[in-house]
């Protein structure tokens, strides 16, 4: 009896685990593993940027020329962006990129299996990983110039590491 | 007896802490349409005018009719 108790108990207490998002100190899983079929970059030994952004969420938008520019001036010296689109119908994840001039990785997460993972607490939300693979930042939002330095401080100090 | 009572009632605790967070309304990655503008509570603004037009005029006060953001979460 106690062993079933115990079981149960086990039981419940791992699906609560389970459904953590993952955090700063983590490791990054393999993107390639959770969006089948997308071109994702090779990833070993660079400082990745991980963006979740929807056509239809305004800030994402805004933040679109600042990844760009953030992926002109360090993609170079070992950082690659990779924004995953999280909209639910293809036509309109073209038709807002066929407006956007996009220099950075894309992938469209269509089944969620990326967002379900990371759980973003809104949209946008960014993944800074450092050269090892680890969850350094987390960015939740988009504010534009501040944000942008934000990333720009952090990338460099990543990048130097 | 106690055990299992106390069992039960901290079974039943994890399970609705589970339940609480697989039932967390729709996620934000999911807010496709309730983005979307026909989702928006003030979709005529000249309606919206005079609706605060008639408001303003009938309370004595200004203001304080809306929220700030849609329904996307994303401010």
């Amino acid at each position: 009896m106690k062993n079933i108790i115990r079981t149960i108990m086990l039981g419940l207490v791992s699906l609560t685990w389970a459904s953590a998002a993952p955090s700063v100190g983590q490791s990054m899983p393999k993107l390639s593993g959770m969006l089948p079929g997308a071109a994702i970059p090779n990833t070993a030994g660079k400082v990745v940027l991980v963006d979740f952004w929807a056509s239809w969420c305004g800030p994402c938008k805004a933040s679109f020329p600042s990844l760009n520019r953030l992926h002109q001036r360090y993609a170079g010296k070992g950082l690659v962006i990779v924004g995953i689109g999280v909209d639910e119908d293809p036509a309109k994840y073209q038709a807002f990129l066929a407006k956007q001039k996009v220099a950075f990785a894309l992938a469209h997460d269509v089944k969620h299996k990326a967002a379900a993972f990371f759980a973003p607490s809104t949209m946008p939300s960014s993944y800074l990983v450092d050269r090892k693979g680890i969850i350094r930042y987390i960015h939740t939002g988009f504010k534009g110039a501040k944000t942008e330095a934000e990333y720009a401080k952090q990338i460099e100090e990543l990048l130097a590491k | 007896m106690k055990l299992l009572s106390r069992t039960l009632l901290c079974a039943s605790t994890l399970l609705l802490c589970n339940c609480a967070e697989q039932l967390v309304r729709v996620q934000p990655y999911e807010r496709g349409n309730l983005a979307g503008p026909l989702m928006s509570q003030e979709r005529d603004p000249l309606q919206k005018a005079m609706t605060e037009h008639a408001y303003f005029s009938r309370e004595a006060s200004f203001g304080g009719g809306g929220v700030g953001g849609g329904g996307c979460g994303c401010n």
